[in-house]
């Protein structure tokens, strides 16, 4: 056969990677109309979004710190996904590691850093582990959709992790002591000094670097740095990789060769689940040093559009997060700046439209190679 | 050179003949795809009523030029008449008015409907506004049926009817749309050989009619049993166009792979070894209650082809899941020489060093998303020297990747493909490479040959032949009698998954094997024994 045409196909392959940035372009086009017709310039608007988000080092660090769970919980949808696991309970799996983080923050008060902060990852990591085992191994050993567990799972976790914080709630500070008040915040005690992660703040200081110490920016997004590499690793170069992905294009193969496709699917499940759970390391041990519902709410969900942004893979994933990062950042000081003229809602349309046309694009460019290779 | 040469024979004989004669015409057809040239210049000619039958290897075009005669896809050049008149077949819907009906390979019908509401599907005659005429509908179903000798219930509902009956509703349904120019996509794929000589009596019948058929076959007896003319093609292009009655199998098989071939395996006399596989009483009874194995005896021996003839379906599928570890086993023991294996995991078992070539490759065989190097793993991908600790070992994955590109003759020749960029006959290389490798003492392999070209097959039924000489033990389950009668040994027919004879090949015949495979003999035996009891 001659080969011909090698040309228009290479076009392709590219169009197939570069469809994420197709759609985030569209999305902020369609961004830019929905601000002229509140009467503002899209121009300005999208300037000053990006130039405070990344503009200078007080908006990187904010949004990296927005983008950390982000790429922590993006991370557990991409990993279950290339097990052909849709692993929607993100959320329930971040309330979980992120209490029981909390948990052993403030329990085990009197270890040395050097034990508690390894031990309150763990346990951060354990809690999501756990919560993402059950739905694992129902689907393996009763074929139950893992879609429909790890939904119930999330409702389970929330009421759950609410009660567990009311049970352990923070005791009344001096002053609703002095007002004679009872501690009216469903928040945990917070953890022990040597359970929290340090600032990067802190840590720029001893090099003399200017940075702004009341930046939330935490050694948490080192560790998600960390859990994007080992996780690229684990896909691509181990066996255990290899058997999750053939797991997840062809399980009918995978069975005739020999893969124990039951085993994948439950670690699959517990590895994506412990990725969620570290959401507790920044949250937790980097930012307010104890479990808040509020703090998690929609982490898990918003992994979703970030894995599918980022096409499932672990350095899609970070991008796709920082992105989300600075829109959420620059989208909350656009509306301050603007005097809510540009509410922040407008950012959550632009996310939200973001992940439709990756999901469109994505479709029309297999359908350009489906009909341009043999149909 | 050859090819070449009756090219220019053909266009000669074109410029006087004239052009009237043919009913269908495409000229100059060329269609580029991003890496291949599909199909190139290529000029095809149909006779009203004949039956024409388009050859060629896998790749080789057909396809594609059939799908441009149909609307699926525009040519980049070229031009379509239809009775002398210049058409343009922009999409199926234009190629239905102009009476072109296409009967695909994989069937397209609703189970739960009956046939006749399958076949009025987007053309439902109404009664009025609402109403659908049922009625009317299904007794010129019943017609057509008549007319064609289609032998179909109407009222039958798809669900409850045989592949042969499917593929009659799908013919009908391109009858009902007025079609006179019919394509059969590679029609006889599915069929057990009685049902393929009731789709020839059908073919014939429609010729009789006045209808035009085009055939699209690589099976090369096909051709010769059923058609008048028969145009080969070759890597996008016409190769051959050549009257059935003055040509030979041989003649279009060269024409076909473009260098001789050799049709009849040769096979040496060898004496068979020790047993290697040893099936004693095995009994499995699937989840629906139903036994889909009854108390299999067989044994394979050492240098030694076991083939298993039968219409598929007769619990071929479930022997081999059995032997392989993919299907616990109700009852009964498995050994391999003197160890059981019965219900181990397939680990276990490949472990054990048996080798399988599944039946269905798409389904069990490979994994199109994984490149040729990490197909060529799969299955040892977790043991020395491909996994050493916990981490691939990607130099030798891509040494071992190289070494059986290169001795399995791989196309194209990139360990980094993707697999499911290969073509059908690559992608059964690189599984026979895989399961090759690393000296198997027992092969399991089934419909090995499956959806292969002339090239391929040969490729294949040679590396068989070499592994029984070899010394291995195989077990070879095919639905093409001619493939488990050119290689096997003893010949094993199962029936309803009953074995209901064993022969030694030097005792068989097609026609008594057809038999048995249906079943026939069992019927008449049944009899018999009424009859005694009576």
């Amino acid at each position: 056969m001659s080969k011909i045409n090698q040309k228009s196909h290479f076009y392709l392959v590219i169009l197939e990677k570069i469809t994420p940035f197709i759609a985030i372009l569209g999305a902020l086009f369609i961004g830019s109309l929905v601000i002229l017709l509140m009467g503002e310039n899209p121009i300005q608007v999208y300037k000053m979004m990006f130039g405070l988000a990344i503009g200078n080092r007080d908006g990187w660090g904010n949004v990296l710190f927005r983008a950390t769970p982000l790429i922590f919980t993006g991370l557990a949808v991409a990993f279950a996904f290339r097990c052909g696991l849709f692993n929607i309970g993100g959320e329930g799996q971040v309330y979980v590691g992120a209490f029981l983080a909390a948990y052993v923050g403030f329990t085990f008060t009197s270890l040395p850093a050097v034990l508690l902060i390894p031990l309150t990852i763990f346990a951060a990591a354990l809690g999501g582990a756990f919560w993402a085992s059950i739905p694992g191994i129902l689907k393996a050993k009763t074929g139950v959709h893992e879609v429909i567990v790890t939904i119930m799972m999330n409702w389970i976790a929330a009421s759950l992790t609410f009660y567990l914080a009311l049970l352990y709630k923070a005791p009344a500070t001096e002053s609703m002591k002095a007002a004679g008040v009872q501690q009216m915040i469903p928040h945990t005690s917070e953890i022990a000094e040597a359970a929290r992660l340090p600032r990067i703040a802190t840590i720029l200081s001893y090099f003399n670097i200017q940075f702004p110490s009341h930046n939330p920016l935490n050694v948490s997004f080192f560790i998600a740095i960390i859990a994007a590499v080992v996780i690229y690793y684990i896909l691509w170069k181990t066996s255990l990789g290899y058997e999750i992905r053939a797991v997840g294009h062809n399980p009918m193969a995978s069975e005739y060769a020999g893969i124990n496709i039951a085993k994948n699917i439950v670690l699959a499940m517990v590895i994506s689940g412990a990725l969620a759970g570290l959401v507790g390391t920044n949250e937790v041990m980097g930012y307010k040093f104890r479990w808040r519902q509020e703090l998690f709410l929609n982490l898990g969900f918003n992994g979703i559009a970030v894995a599918l942004l980022g096409k499932n893979h672990p350095l899609g994933v970070v991008l796709a997060a920082i992105l989300f990062g600075i829109l959420s950042y620059g989208g909350a000081l656009v509306n301050i700046f603007t005097g809510g003229k540009i509410p922040r809602e407008l950012i959550m349309v632009i996310q939200a439209i973001i992940v439709i046309l990756v999901v469109v694009a994505d479709e029309i460019v297999k359908r350009l190679i489906i009909r341009r290779k043999l149909g | 050179m050859i090819h070449i040469f009756i090219l220019d024979i053909f266009n000669l004989r074109y410029g006087e003949v004239i052009l009237s004669d043919y009913l269908l015409e495409m000229k100059n057809i060329s269609k580029s795809f991003p890496l291949v040239k599909a199909n190139d210049r290529v000029n095809f000619s149909v006779k009203k009523g004949e039956i024409h039958a388009l050859v060629g290897e896998n790749g080789a075009g057909k396809s594609t030029l059939m799908s441009i005669l149909y609307g699926l896809y525009q040519a980049d050049e070229g031009e379509i008449f239809i009775n002398d008149k210049k058409v343009n077949i922009s999409n199926p819907n234009k190629a239905i008015e102009l009476k072109i009906g296409m009967v695909h390979q994989h069937f397209m019908l609703i189970p739960p409907l009956t046939i006749t509401e399958n076949v009025i599907l987007g053309m439902e005659p109404k009664k009025s506004y609402f109403f659908t005429d049922i009625k009317k509908a299904a007794q010129e179903i019943k017609e057509l049926s008549e007319k064609f000798a289609f032998k179909i219930d109407p009222w039958a509902k798809v669900r409850d009817i045989s592949v042969g009956i499917e593929q009659r509703v799908e013919i009908i349904k391109v009858l009902y749309r007025g079609a006179e120019i019919l394509i059969l996509d590679e029609p006889t794929a599915v069929l057990t050989p009685q049902e393929v000589e009731e789709l020839f009596k059908i073919l014939r019948s429609l010729k009789k009619e006045g209808k035009t058929v085009i055939f699209i076959t690589h099976k090369l007896n096909e051709v010769m049993a059923v058609s008048d003319q028969v145009t080969v093609m070759r890597d996008g292009r016409v190769v051959g166009i050549k009257k059935t009655s003055t040509t030979t199998t041989s003649e279009i098989a060269n024409l076909m792979v473009g260098r001789e071939v050799l049709l009849k395996t040769d096979k040496r006399k060898q004496k068979p070894g020790k047993p290697v596989l040893r099936l004693e009483h095995i009994n499995v009874i699937n989840h629906n209650k139903f036994p889909v194995l009854k108390d299999i005896n067989l044994t394979v021996k050492e240098g030694q082809i076991l083939g298993i003839a039968g219409v598929e379906g007769n619990g071929q599928t479930e022997l081999v899941e059995v032997i392989t570890g993919l299907r616990p086993i109700t009852n009964g023991k498995i050994f391999l020489y003197e160890q059981d294996i019965t219900n181990l995991n397939p680990r276990k078992i490949r472990e054990l060093n048996i080798a399988h070539i599944p039946e269905d490759r798409r389904k069990r065989g490979i994994i199109p998303e994984y490149s040729v190097a990490e197909n060529l793993i799969l299955g040892s991908h977790y043991r020395p020297p491909f996994n050493r600790g916990f981490s691939l070992d990607f130099p030798s994955i891509y040494n071992h990747a190289r070494k059986l590109i290169s001795d399995y003759d791989i196309r194209p020749d990139d360990k980094d493909n993707l697999l499911k960029s290969l073509s059908g006959g690559n992608q059964q290389k690189v599984i026979v490479a895989r399961e090759f490798f690393g000296e198997p003492i027992l092969l399991i392999t089934s419909q090995p040959t499956r959806g292969l070209d002339v090239g391929s097959i040969e490729f294949v039924h040679k590396q068989l032949l070499k592994e029984r000489d070899n010394n291995k033990a195989i077990l070879l389950v095919s639905a093409e009698l001619d493939e488990i009668l050119s290689l096997s040994d003893i010949i094993a027919v199962i029936y309803e998954g009953k074995i209901i004879e064993v022969m030694d090949v030097a005792d068989a015949e097609k026609s008594k094997l057809g038999l048995l495979m249906t079943g026939a003999s069992q019927v008449k035996k049944s009899n018999e024994e009424e009859s005694h009891l009576k």
